[in-house]
């Protein structure tokens, strides 16, 4: 019969109109910004640098190696080595990035410094509300702005930090192992040649 | 009714007495006038300003999202909110329009609806004015709104704005026809042109039940053809292509900017708001309350309630349906708009004839010609809708090279 399709609309309307006020789920909106949107777990937006501990400056894990400055596609990264060093979280010296600074307005967000960091030392963030009203200085980033501790990067990718973590735990045990090996062995080689110090030279 | 609910039902007009009493003698009509005047244009601007937020919250939850919720709580504000931008844009005039009658398109627009409102009866002796030939003058001035939208169009030496105002009033006059035809037959069983007298003969009660025209066969088909034509007449949805903002962006109004822009807008929601009165005046009983014993409520928030149910009844239709192309619309307007109103005059002329003596006593009797009235309309609305639509094959579609 003609007009039965726009009955049947309009009763589909209708039931659109009176169920988003009693059904939750079919307004889908996010109410931006009292409500954000759940970010997956791989979403990434700019890098930080990691820290262990509490002290930004003693635990940054960084040393400068100057890697991701080289591979960074757009040069964002900028660094500076420092002149002295401080030791890394297995005990060795290492030097430190005295200036580390991301130019985000550049950063393309690849993430090739992320993957080529032989030190766990940077990483991705998720932060998106960054806008600011300084045009140049305000999307400089530097070492203060972008060293977060490990705690957080736990929080924000947490499959990925416990990866990461278990890994830096064994190779801090294999290398305390190495360690104590080492002073075992310089040990049992300290004391053969005191032993072989009583004993009369060898004649040849 | 009791002395109580007679007051609330009478408080404009015992207001206006009251204002009118301080005026010495010689002002009393001009002031008299003024008053009516004012009144009509603060209340319909108000439901516009009203309608506007509606439409809007009412289109969202329609489709599934919230309308506009930030400006006031539930939005509210948003009228305010439109009202300030519209004023404060730039208004663009192009250098080779023609700049008096490009002023005055939106201007004579928006008087001429105003002017069709000074007939509505929107309560109890609350007609502005009350002419003996209302329906006639309601159609001849809304008939100048098409002179306006040509004004526009024309005005703007832009040829999509012609080739707009073109479409448009085609539109308009085609849609004039049923427009008219629909409400001839209810001026046929009232025999008055009079508006105050229609509602007054809708206002009688048998059995608790009002006399109201769509309570009858050709009343209920003559009111649906009237709203249908109505909503082209307004350039409303699903009819708005002359405005369709996707195909030829505003149409006759794309050279207005700022505030002219807003008294288009505004001028088509208060003919939307005038049409659908004229027709709960002829239809729906005007002022009147459907059951007897409903009457205390005041005649004025009747007529208000109803308006406000076919304002929601047009934003409802136009959440729902897809706009029509032109020659859909033409095609709908003259091969079926036309032969059905015709086909409900007859009805209402069998009506009238059908009496007692014809069909025997009620209640029987009654039901009978309910029956043959109604069948005289449903017979040839199936038969005229099977033979239209059988020309047109509509196949499935198939796709070849997608699975």
């Amino acid at each position: 019969m003609l007009g039965e399709g726009i009955i049947q609309g309009l009763v589909e309307t209708a039931r659109n109109f009176f169920g988003s006020y009693v059904e939750k789920d079919r307004l889908t909106t996010v109410q931006y910004p009292e409500e954000r949107h759940e970010l997956p777990e791989a979403s990434r937006n700019f890098p930080f640098l990691l820290y262990d501990g509490t002290d930004a400056e003693a635990g940054l894990r960084c040393v400068a190696c100057q890697i991701c400055e080289k591979e960074c596609p757009p040069r964002c990264i900028h660094i500076e080595k420092s002149k002295d060093k401080k030791p890394d979280f297995v005990g060795k010296m290492q030097a430190y990035p005295a200036v580390f600074n991301i130019d985000v307005s550049v950063c393309m967000s690849c993430q090739i410094c992320v993957e080529v960091c032989p030190f766990d030392a940077i990483r991705m963030d998720k932060v998106y509300e960054l806008s600011t009203s300084d045009r140049f200085g305000g999307l400089l980033y530097t070492k203060t702005e972008l060293a977060k501790p490990n705690e957080y990067y736990q929080e924000i990718h947490p499959v990925e930090a416990a990866e990461t973590d278990e890994r830096r735990a064994k190779e801090a045990e294999e290398a305390k192992a190495r360690a104590a090996a080492a002073e075992a062995a310089a040990k049992a080689k300290a004391a053969a040649a005191g032993a072989a110090s009583t004993e009369p030279a060898v004649t040849r | 009714m009791n002395v109580s609910a007679q007051a609330a039902d009478q408080i404009f007009v015992t207001l206006k007495h009251w204002i009118v009493g301080f005026v010495p003698a010689p002002w009393q009509t001009l002031v008299s006038i003024v008053i009516s005047v004012a009144t009509i244009i603060v209340v319909f601007a108000a439901l516009f300003a009203i309608t506007t937020v509606f439409e809007r919250k009412g289109l969202g939850r329609m489709q599934n999202r919230y309308g506009p919720n930030r400006v006031g709580p539930w939005g509210v504000f948003q009228p305010l909110a439109d009202a300030l931008k519209s004023l404060t844009k730039e208004d663009i005039v192009p250098r080779r329009a023609d700049k008096v009658v490009h002023y005055l398109a939106p201007l004579v627009l928006v008087g001429v609806v105003f002017l069709t409102y000074a007939v509505l009866p929107v309560g109890r002796n609350m007609a502005a004015v009350n002419l003996d030939t209302g329906v006639l003058y309601f159609f001849a001035v809304g008939a100048a709104t098409e002179l306006a939208v040509f004004m526009a169009g024309w005005s703007s030496h832009n040829k999509y704005s012609l080739l707009g105002a073109m479409r448009a009033i085609a539109q308009m006059i085609s849609y004039e026809i049923p427009l008219i035809l629909s409400s001839v037959a209810v001026i046929m069983i009232a025999g008055t042109l009079s508006l105050v007298s229609i509602v007054d003969q809708q206002a009688r009660y048998s059995a608790g039940i009002a006399h109201w025209n769509v309570f009858k066969p050709w009343g209920l088909a003559g009111f649906i053809l009237f709203m249908i034509a109505a909503t082209a007449e307004t350039n409303r949805s699903p009819f708005d292509l002359p405005e369709g903002e996707s195909e030829i962006i505003a149409g006759y109004f794309i050279e207005y900017s700022g505030f002219k822009f807003a008294l288009f807008f505004l001028a088509e929601y208060l003919e939307m708001f005038a049409v659908s009165g004229l027709g709960i005046t002829l239809f729906l009983g005007g002022w009147s309350s459907p059951v007897g014993f409903l009457r205390w409520v005041p005649s004025w928030l009747w007529f208000f309630g109803k308006l406000l149910a076919l304002i929601f009844a047009f934003i409802w239709v136009r959440g729902t349906l897809p706009r029509l192309r032109m020659d859909q619309l033409m095609n709908f307007a003259w091969k079926f708009m036309l032969p059905m109103t015709l086909i409900v005059i007859f009805s209402a002329g069998l009506w009238r004839f059908l009496s007692p003596a014809v069909v025997g006593p009620q209640p029987l009797g009654g039901v009978i010609r309910w029956l043959v009235c109604a069948l005289v309309i449903f017979a040839p609305y199936i038969l005229l809708a099977r033979t239209l639509e059988r020309g047109r094959k509509i196949e499935k579609r198939t796709y070849r090279f997608a699975e």
